[in-house]
């Protein structure tokens, strides 16, 4: 049995020509944009960048949950949830990027930062955004947005660290205590999950709220996430790695993606039918913007995400067949990265939105990336973490 | 097939029981006599629903003006109770789908006692809904009649009219799914009947089992059905809480308009249930002698939902004040302030207090694995939910947008006799339960013996 995956030249070279073709096809559209080319490479990071963080911060979260819950069935897959969270400071690294530019004013991302909305003498002066004011001023501001990127990485690295001791010595009370260490996660992770989606996303329609936009985040974050564990526990199956998995942890993994996907949509409908009903003129904004500029797209995210997953996944044999789980797979990870595209453009580039070179580039770079980072974490440690007391019942577990 | 449960789980089954003296533990509370206290107690209760049921025949005769609704609070009592009642149905369904779904063995020795308070309580439930509207005898208009009946068609687009679709499925489905598994169960009582001498029990039982052979097929498809029911419910735990919380949050009532209602409802409809659940199975452990089987450990498993789903709930809590705040929206942030500081601030000062700050008492683990104050905090989380619920409708309601209408709420003794009235019905139909069915599913929690109890621990 193999236990250490080989990050073959063959994929690093996959990585290196994604991110190097996704460079060049993006520099070739940035070229070819004569509209508010600046704003769209901005949004384009911004939504790359909070994308793959938040896939990393949901394998985080995942993680944690297998800990607190005492799940049995996942134990060896725990290096799988690793090496996705590996990629958590890095992502976090580009919406800083982001952020900062926005602050620097080299970039209109967040309106709010905009400093004549404050001015009673400018034109621009703005009453609802005096109102908040006191959550948006830049000190207090940053200081949420630092303790969220700090906060989540230090959490991040100190699980890999048990988790590679763990496998020196066999400690039933070490594994107790990261099951302490992930309830604080846990607890961390609910206030910040939310504040971080007001902060990062919802704040670009400055004058928009809705109470449920924290949560409709993470149902989306944790999808992306499962989505991606599920891809990289088929890609080592396919390379003859992992004998001790099978169909009935895929069956498991493709349970939590359907069910999740089906979550993802409950909150969607909540949040538009309880807007769209209502027909508050402060609500409906967001959605007007939505259907004015981005109808299809916006139907088209729907159906992708909710209706070909749920249709698909429903039999039992379709979450047992690793070439339908791929498919499916592999089409909902981009349905949930346009989830986020059409979370943040209407708000940065309004109209003058597209899904041309540039943003097929910027994905594919931050893909290549992304892969990049989460295979060479894969093959630093054991694909099996030997000493887990549920091993036992990861290797026997039958749905 | 060998058993590799690892060692460091704890068991769930005590005492080295055999296959035989699980169905002797089980199966003697239906058996023997009742003794002193089941019939203090059922008396207590018998004669408070009595009572109950006198105040909404009073209520019927007179009209809801006995409430003590006004023309501004037009929802009190009748819509909190209500609320109330289907949150803590929701724990019946969320052990037997959802934790079945999720493969939680614990769930084994706890989902028939919560399932039959889930049937208790949507009939608790479903006495306010009926009664609210006034005249209860023309209640079967909420159902899309043909007009050649007489009515013209119910209103689809009101979430009051979706209520009642999700209300009466979820009622039908826990039932189903509720007496389908007691059938083997059944068959049992009705076989150690005829070995015991008891001619008319085993005729009654036969009946109640329909006539259950326990041969390979009949087991074949009871399991077919469960698997069925068990997915057919788990969109209904969630549809249901939903449903009502969408009563309140379609319209543009300030603190009523807001888009976390919906999993809101639900995290807090599953943290009553477990709360109600936890103050019937400490009692029923205690008298029925199932230390057993409802162990410190299945109650430290349900203190750990209590407490994720009270801090969803407390999560929900402070983003909806803090988002008022956001929002802008000077209504909205009066409807907070008012819920805060205004004459009714002991309603949401309790709420708080209940159901965010004392669960986090359980994150000692001392604390979640003690009997006396687990059954404290759970007394604790029911009257918070119950305050939850009557902060949402009336200090919502008390004060609209015309300062000369604002008006206080004075329940009436009509109000106060039918809400204990219906806690009456409750525990009466709980403590029947408990004395003519087992209360703990047979055949399921013999299926987890070999993994799960404790002589294989060893």
């Amino acid at each position: 049995m193999n236990l250490n995956y080989n990050f073959t030249d063959n994929n690093k070279k996959i990585a290196y020509g994604l991110m190097g073709g996704g460079v060049l096809l993006a520099l070739l559209g940035a070229f070819t944009i004569h509209e508010h080319a600046a704003q769209r490479i901005w949004a384009n990071l911004l939504v790359n960048g909070f994308y793959f963080m938040a896939i990393a911060l949901g394998a985080t979260f995942f993680m944690a949950v297998q800990y607190a819950a005492e799940a049995g069935w996942s134990a060896g897959l725990k290096r799988v949830f690793e090496a996705v969270s590996q990629y958590l400071p890095i992502g976090c690294g580009v919406v800083l990027l982001c952020i900062l530019g926005s602050q620097l004013h080299l970039n209109h991302l967040y309106h709010f930062m905009d400093p004549d909305l404050y001015d009673p003498k400018s034109e621009h002066y703005d009453e609802i955004m005096v109102g908040k004011q006191a959550y948006f001023n830049p000190i207090f501001y940053w200081a949420r947005i630092l303790a969220y990127f700090v906060g989540w990485s230090l959490f991040m690295r100190a699980f890999r660290k048990r988790s590679l001791q763990e496998d020196l010595q066999e400690s039933v009370l070490r594994h107790r205590k990261s099951m302490d260490f992930s309830a604080w996660f846990l607890v961390f992770f609910a206030v910040t999950s939310s504040t971080m989606s007001w902060d990062i996303i919802m704040s670009i329609d400055a004058h928009w709220f809705s109470t449920l936009f924290g949560w409709y985040c993470f149902a989306g974050m944790f999808v992306s996430a499962l989505i991606t564990i599920n891809l990289l526990v088929i890609h080592l199956k396919e390379n003859g790695y992992f004998e001790h998995i099978n169909e009935n942890h895929l069956h498991d993994l493709t349970k939590f993606m359907f069910a999740f996907s089906v979550f993802w949509a409950y909150l969607w409908t909540a949040q538009f039918l309880l807007i769209w009903y209502a027909n508050i003129p402060e609500e409906v904004t967001y959605y007007m913007d939505r259907w004015e500029n981005y109808k299809w797209l916006w139907v088209f995210n729907l159906a992708i995400n909710f209706v070909f997953p749920f249709l698909v996944l429903m039999t039992r044999d379709a979450k047992r067949r690793w070439g339908t789980v791929k498919f499916v797979g592999s089409v909902i990870i981009i349905g949930h990265w346009l989830d986020v595209f059409i979370m943040v453009m209407p708000g940065t580039v309004k109209e003058h939105w597209g899904i041309g070179p540039l943003e097929i580039g910027m994905l594919l770079a931050f893909l290549g990336l992304f892969i990049f980072v989460v295979l060479s974490s894969l093959a630093k440690a054991p694909l099996v973490a030997k000493n887990h007391p549920f091993l036992e019942e990861s290797k026997h577990h039958h749905v | 097939m060998a058993n590799h449960e690892s060692t460091v789980r704890e068991p769930l089954i005590l005492g080295d029981k055999t296959w035989h003296q699980i169905t002797e533990d089980i199966s003697f509370p239906v058996e023997g006599k009742a003794n002193k206290w089941w019939w203090i107690v059922f008396s207590i209760s018998a004669l408070t629903a009595l009572y109950g049921i006198g105040c909404l025949a009073y209520t019927i005769g007179t009209g809801i003006g006995t409430w003590g609704a006004n023309k501004t609070v037009g929802w009190a009592w009748d819509i909190t109770n209500f609320v109330w009642w289907v949150g803590i149905g929701h724990a019946g369904t969320l052990i037997s789908a959802i934790l079945l779904l999720f493969r939680q063995k614990w769930r084994m020795s706890i989902n028939r006692s919560a399932e039959a308070m889930t049937i208790f309580a949507v009939i608790c439930a479903a006495i306010f809904v009926t009664m609210h509207t006034g005249r209860p005898w023309l209640d079967y208009w909420l159902f899309p009649l043909p007009n050649q009946f007489g009515s013209l068609w119910v209103n689809f687009n009101s979430p009051l009219m979706w209520d009642v679709f999700a209300v009466t499925t979820y009622f039908t489905i826990s039932l189903v799914f509720w007496y389908s598994g007691l059938i083997p169960d059944f068959g049992t009582i009705r076989d150690r009947a005829q070995m015991q001498g008891k001619p008319l029990r085993r005729k009654i039982y036969n009946i109640l089992s329909f006539g259950w052979s326990g041969n390979a097929r009949a087991w074949h498809r009871f399991e077919e059905l469960a698997l069925v029911l068990a997915g057919l419910s788990t969109p209904l735990v969630l549809s249901v809480h939903t449903i009502v919380s969408m009563d309140f949050a379609t319209s543009i009532v300030p603190g009523w308009h807001t888009t976390i209602f919906p999993p809101y409802f639900v995290a807090g409809a599953i943290f009553s249930g477990f709360a109600m659940v936890l103050t019937l199975l400490l009692i029923a452990r205690k008298t029925l002698n199932l230390e057993a089987y409802i162990t410190i450990n299945h109650v430290e498993s349900m203190n750990k939902v209590i407490t994720l789903t009270g801090s969803i709930v407390g999560v929900a809590y402070l983003t909806e004040l803090f988002i008022s705040w956001y929002s802008g929206v000077e209504y909205e942030q009066y409807a907070f302030i008012n819920r805060a500081t205004g004459p009714y601030w002991w309603a949401y000062a309790s709420m708080m207090t209940c159901n965010v700050v004392t669960p986090q008492l359980f994150w000692f683990k001392s604390v979640r694995r003690s009997l006396i104050a687990t059954f404290i905090i759970s007394i604790f989380v029911n009257i918070g939910m119950w305050f939850e619920r009557f902060v949402i409708i009336v200090t919502s309601l008390h004060r609209d947008y015309v300062p000369s209408s604002w008006l206080i709420y004075h329940p009436s003794f009509v109000d106060i006799g039918i809400f204990i009235g219906t806690n009456g019905i409750f525990f009466t139909l709980f403590l029947l339960f408990c004395r003519t069915f087992p209360v703990i599913a047979i055949a399921e929690i013999k299926s987890i013996l070999k993994s799960s109890g404790s002589q294989y621990k060893k």
